[in-house]
């Protein structure tokens, strides 16, 4: 596959986290190339958060290194991880209903306009943008100044990863970008991310969806009580496997079986 | 795709869903009800209208800041006593301490506008409602307020700032008026009436636009243009709508919210100065109440009391509700008390149909 061609743009070795005695993350290593999409799979509590949120900078890892374009990288910031090329698009955070979605497009990186000593934003630019970008992604607004709130949620996460991915982001982290959706619009979001990696972007798809990773992912990453289980190249694992590493094997079979298979 | 349940919304209707339709059929509504029952009673008269223009004037001015400050999310409840504050520092200033009147305003400015900064820099370090913080401004500030005026005065009104800001240059800025030769032109050509008794007779019964209704329209300008057409005025928004959300792309939240409150103790401040110039005194217990009626007249312009939605031309028009039922009232000869009853009853109404409107325009459900 052309995408394990080149070198991983970011790779994370063997990261702990720990927040005083709390151990979250014991040795977490994950790597991303451009044009992929590489699914973190975990069940709740399993450390996914604070991973990816040591990758996009809002937390410093106690332990471990990054390696961002093969050089070692230490992200002090949000700010910094997403000047370097990391967004994230979190899953309840990512737009702001009563904003339109132009404003929300925008949010932070304005484009500007000089009139004299005096700089307005340029709106009639950013609304050619913005229609432009979300058709790219499928999504006909009725007009640029509708508000966000409008959308629905499948709509908005498009919104917030046409945005991300307009402003140069090299690696999209996506934190659950799906398990508030329903069918239709989940399948959006995946087309959505489909659609992105094919424009050379890195993605990292954080699920404890199985079917949903397996739709789109070329690698599957589980971690679980904060460690990596392993990593498996798509083809190569079934859902029944990454379902039962997931959980922690043993005690979900035992389940799965009291519950006739159904899970 | 477009999806072909949503609606077809046409541009007349679309140009009518804004956040200040609720206000705009509210002026309407006003205006309409005292032209009908008090039509007759001077109220739409030169000195009628010059009347509640001030007082909708005055509402504008706090009213600006405290839109701007509840679109960013927070509340600022110290508004009144912030009023009654700088006044009373103005005075001492200059007759008190004798110092010029445009040091006196320019130092008060200074001190007003820092206290708002503390006010937001609390809220935002504390993590505290500003709701709570600012009622505690609210105390400290009209205690501090009484306490000076009694230390250094023994009263509770300091007069003589009119002749402390004679041939002040700053003084006229906030006290003065403007189109003072119009007006008599006016009157000169027989279109608008003169005195014709006493000391004053002769003159034009209006003798210009004091410089309360131009702050007013300035700060109104000013805030407009910022708000929707700047890069700050998203930031505003962005704040008061999603902190967080905010945050994560790159907008300094902590910087705008303190700015906002630094924005409203300016309003404040500049009413108080207007105030003290008109009267040509301070005193401690002016600006009573004014914070709650700030809030109002930004409700009543279709602003969400949770931040991120509101418009300042709404809250402007909040004001002009206000200030014309106020002095409509007077004018028609209701009992005064009777305007309280309005008031909240406009109040409920104009919440009910904002809500309504917002819905349609945000989708919310």
């Amino acid at each position: 596959m052309s995408s394990y061609d080149h070198e991983p743009i970011i790779e994370m070795r063997n990261i702990a986290k720990h927040f005083g005695p709390v151990i979250a993350l014991s040795g977490v290593s994950f790597d991303v190339r451009l044009g992929e999409c590489h699914c973190l799979l975990g069940d709740n509590g399993a450390g996914k958060s604070t991973f990816i949120k040591t990758m996009s900078g809002v937390h410093t890892p106690s332990s471990g290194e990054i390696l961002f374009k093969g050089k070692p990288m230490k992200f002090d910031s949000p700010r910094d991880a997403m000047e370097a090329g990391i967004a994230t698009v979190y899953q309840d955070l990512a737009m702001i209903p009563l904003m339109s979605v132009t404003r929300n497009f925008w949010m932070g990186r304005e484009p500007l306009r000089r009139v004299g000593p005096l700089r307005f934003v340029d709106f009639a630019k950013a609304n050619e943008v913005t229609m432009e970008e979300m058709r790219k992604m499928g999504i006909n607004l009725r007009e640029p100044d509708q508000a966000v709130g409008t959308l629905s949620g499948g709509e908005r996460q498009t919104v917030a990863i046409a945005r991300a991915v307009y402003f140069g982001a090299e690696v999209l982290i996506l934190d659950e970008p799906t398990s508030a959706l329903g069918v239709r619009q989940t399948a959006n979001v995946l087309s959505t991310i489909d659609r992105v990696r094919k424009r050379g972007v890195g993605v990292v798809f954080i699920t404890h969806n199985v079917r949903h990773a397996l739709a789109v992912g070329d690698r599957f990453t589980v971690i679980n009580r904060g460690k990596t289980l392993g990593t498996a190249l798509r083809g190569q694992i079934s859902p029944e496997e990454l379902q039962d590493m997931m959980a922690g094997g043993q005690e979900m079979v035992e389940l799965e079986e009291s519950l006739g298979g159904t899970v | 795709m477009a999806d072909e349940r949503i609606e077809q919304v046409s541009k007349f209707r679309r140009a009518l869903i804004r956040p200040e339709l609720g206000a705009i059929a509210g002026v309407i509504l006003v205006f309409a009800f005292f032209l009908m029952i008090a039509g007759d009673s001077g109220m739409f008269g030169p000195q009628g209208i010059m009347n509640w223009s001030v007082v909708s004037a005055q509402f504008m001015i706090i009213a600006v800041g405290a839109c701007l400050l509840m679109i960013a999310g927070e509340f600022d409840l110290s508004v009144g006593s912030m009023i009654g504050f700088a006044g009373i520092l103005i005075a001492i200033f200059s007759v008190q301490l004798h110092w010029p009147v445009w040091t006196a305003i320019l130092v008060a400015f200074a001190i007003c506008v820092s206290i708002g900064a503390v006010n937001g820099f609390l809220v935002i370090k504390t993590g505290l409602p500003s709701f709570i913080v600012s009622l505690a401004f609210l105390y400290i500030l009209r205690g501090l307020t009484i306490w000076l005026s009694i230390v250094t005065t023994h009263k509770t009104i300091i007069g003589g700032v009119k002749e402390a800001a004679k041939g002040d240059w700053l003084a006229p800025v906030f006290g003065g008026k403007i189109l003072h030769g119009a007006f008599v032109w006016l009157a000169s050509h027989g279109m608008l009436k003169t005195y014709s008794a006493g000391s004053r007779a002769g003159q034009p019964v209006v003798e210009g636009i004091p410089m309360l209704i131009v702050w007013a329209l300035v700060l109104i300008v000013i805030g407009h243009v910022v708000l929707t057409r700047t890069r700050f005025g998203n930031w505003i928004y962005a704040a008061g709508g999603d902190a967080q959300a905010a945050r994560y792309v790159g907008v300094p939240v902590n910087r705008v919210k303190i700015l906002m409150f630094m924005t409203t103790a300016f309003c404040a401040c500049v009413f108080a100065t207007c105030q003290v110039m008109e009267f040509g005194s301070a005193a401690a217990d002016r600006g009573l109440l004014k914070e709650f009626e700030a809030i109002i007249c930004v409700v009543i312009g279709g602003a969400l009391l949770t931040g991120g939605y509101g418009t300042v031309v709404g809250a402007a028009l909040g004001a002009l509700i206000f200030g014309v039922v106020q002095q409509g009232l007077f004018f028609s000869g209701a009992e005064s008390s009777l305007f309280r009853v309005f008031l909240g009853t406009i109040l409920i109404l104009a919440v009910i149909l904002n809500t309504y409107i917002r819905r349609l325009i945000t989708g919310e459900r």
